[in-house]
């Protein structure tokens, strides 16, 4: 069963981020590292994200030209920051391994959706 | 009588029904087990049996209760899944083996129970689901038990039966290092089952009675569970609270207060069985938050009347809930026993410091009418008394705090 680990971070993450001394992120990021290590095993991808300043947003709606914001889809305090792509046997072994997660506040968890092979 | 069914005019339900509800569900659950373990699909296991339930609460009142209900529960789902595999073959043929009777391992009743609580999915989904696949309620008599519409209830089980299929949700006991938290989930949905029945009136009495489901399912789980405390003390709590259940309404179906009920209508037998089980509970030395409140009610329930209550005991108590599961709820009901030991103006000064956290809640307001009343400020009483009646839905409750402004104006 796949998997994406949706990573949110929140203002107060950020701001408590950026507070702490050079020394501590450092750790902070080893830390990730180190899960990510643990977990390789059932990782099979994904990426750490520019900030959401950096997004843009695509909106299309029928009978008109399509609309083109800057920033993220919602404007909110919490923000996709990363995502991972994993390979569990059930959402218990998603949730045993998200439980240990030691990077930001929030963790969504999404089924893939498995599509059958198209044949023309 | 059942505690939902106190306290109203014109009983609705029949015995007959009640008896048609308590077969259905001592079978339905053992019968979504066996079709779970077959088809290892959840979701189809759960349609199977729901048909055969309402078959069987269309049929029987016409044709009567069978012999064997389970046999005849067992022989519709099996039909049926008979005719919904037709190309499965795989499952087919398992399915064509199944033989009545079935008698379902421990650990498969467990598993039932657990998926159905996974705390993956939201409250009302667990409770709706407990319901239809544990205990055997219809999707109409769910609505009807929490006045929701068929098909508000229809959709949450579409939903999370959905869920469970595409998020994986497993359908497994938890490992010992999960059981504590998952234990949790199951247990606050029987004691919502409690709650929700024990608060519903006149106006609910002709449905289901919740409670019952929330004594059926504790016992259930004390059975398959023995050396869990919470569950042995969920299960005192909710016999305590039955026991005591015929006291509750008076035969216009308004609420009589504990300090007014007839003591010699609670059913003392109950009460000292109750008891003893939370005392063997109580040997783990792991108090929990229903070992606690039940620990609590047993005081109320073991004196001879409110004067006997010992309220030091009951303070004492709360505190320790207080420890593992604060709540200004809880700091609420403690400050009533407070102001048994430490007098009413202490017990005063400890509501007013909720007063942010429970000004939308009735008995908040209620609580301070009462303790005003004693310490003879009629004026704030009544205040506080129409404050709590503004809050409250339940007509029951509402008659009951109506009457006491009723009375505090002509005394006053």
């Amino acid at each position: 069963m796949k998997y994406v680990l949706l990573f949110v971070e929140t203002e107060q993450f950020e701001k408590d981020f950026e507070a702490m001394s050079q020394a501590d992120r450092d750790r902070a990021v080893q830390l990730v590292y180190k899960w990510m290590a643990d977990h390789a095993d059932k990782i099979r991808g994904g990426s750490k994200l520019q900030p959401a300043t950096t997004a843009t947003t695509v909106r299309l709606e029928a009978d008109s030209e399509p609309v083109i914001t800057d920033g993220p889809f919602v404007e909110g305090k919490e923000v996709v920051s990363g995502y991972t792509e994993i390979e569990v046997d059930d959402l218990d072994q998603a949730l045993k391994m998200v439980s240990t997660w030691p990077g930001c506040p929030i963790v969504e968890i999404r089924p893939i959706m498995e599509i059958p092979p198209v044949h023309s | 009588m059942t505690l939902a069914a106190r306290g109203r005019a014109g009983v609705d339900r029949t015995d007959s029904d009640r008896e048609l509800e308590r077969i259905v569900r001592e079978h339905s659950g053992r019968l979504a087990t066996a079709l779970m373990r077959i088809t290892g699909d959840f979701a189809m296991a759960e349609d199977l049996v729901q048909d055969a339930v309402v078959a069987a609460l269309h049929r029987w009142p016409i044709d009567g209760v069978p012999d064997r209900p389970d046999a005849w529960l067992f022989t519709v789902a099996r039909n049926r899944g008979l005719d919904a595999l037709r190309r499965q073959t795989n499952y087919r043929a398992k399915l064509a083996g199944l033989r009545w009777p079935i008698q379902p391992a421990d650990d498969d009743r467990l598993r039932l129970i657990f998926t159905c609580c996974h705390p993956a999915l939201s409250r009302p989904a667990q409770i709706a689901l407990t319901l239809r696949v544990v205990c055997g309620l219809t999707t109409a008599q769910i609505a009807r038990a929490f006045l929701v519409t068929d098909t508000t209830v229809a959709q949450r089980i579409t939903r999370a039966k959905r869920k469970i299929t595409e998020a994986a949700i497993p359908y497994r006991v938890p490992n010992p290092d999960e059981l504590e938290a998952r234990l949790r989930e199951v247990l606050a949905v029987v004691y919502l089952l409690l709650n929700e029945g024990y608060l519903s009136t006149a106006e609910r009495g002709q449905s289901r009675d919740l409670v019952d489901d929330a004594e059926w399912l504790a016992a259930q789980l004390h059975e398959l569970m023995p050396t869990e405390p919470e569950v042995a003390g969920l299960l005192a709590l909710i016999r305590l609270h039955r026991a005591r259940a015929d006291a509750r309404f008076d035969p216009d179906g308004n609420i009589v207060l504990l300090k007014h009920q007839d003591r010699s209508s609670w059913d003392h037998d109950a009460i000292a069985a109750a008891s003893r089980l939370l005392q063997r509970a109580a040997r783990h030395r792991e108090p929990g938050p229903y070992q606690l409140q039940a620990a609590i009610v047993a005081c109320h329930a073991e004196a001879l009347d409110w004067a006997d209550t010992d309220w030091e005991q009951i303070v004492l108590i709360y505190d320790m809930l207080l420890c593992v599961a604060p709540s200004p709820l809880v700091r609420l009901h403690r400050s009533v026993a407070l102001g048994y030991t430490a007098g009413p103006e202490a017990a005063l000064a400890d509501v007013d410091d909720l007063a942010e956290a429970l000004d939308r809640y009735h008995l908040y307001h209620a609580t301070r009418a009462d303790l005003l009343g004693t310490l003879g400020r009629a004026d704030e009483a009544r205040t506080a008394n129409r404050r709590a009646l503004e809050l409250t839905a339940n007509p029951a409750e509402q008659a009951l705090l109506r009457q006491r402004i009723d009375w505090g104006d002509d005394a006053g």
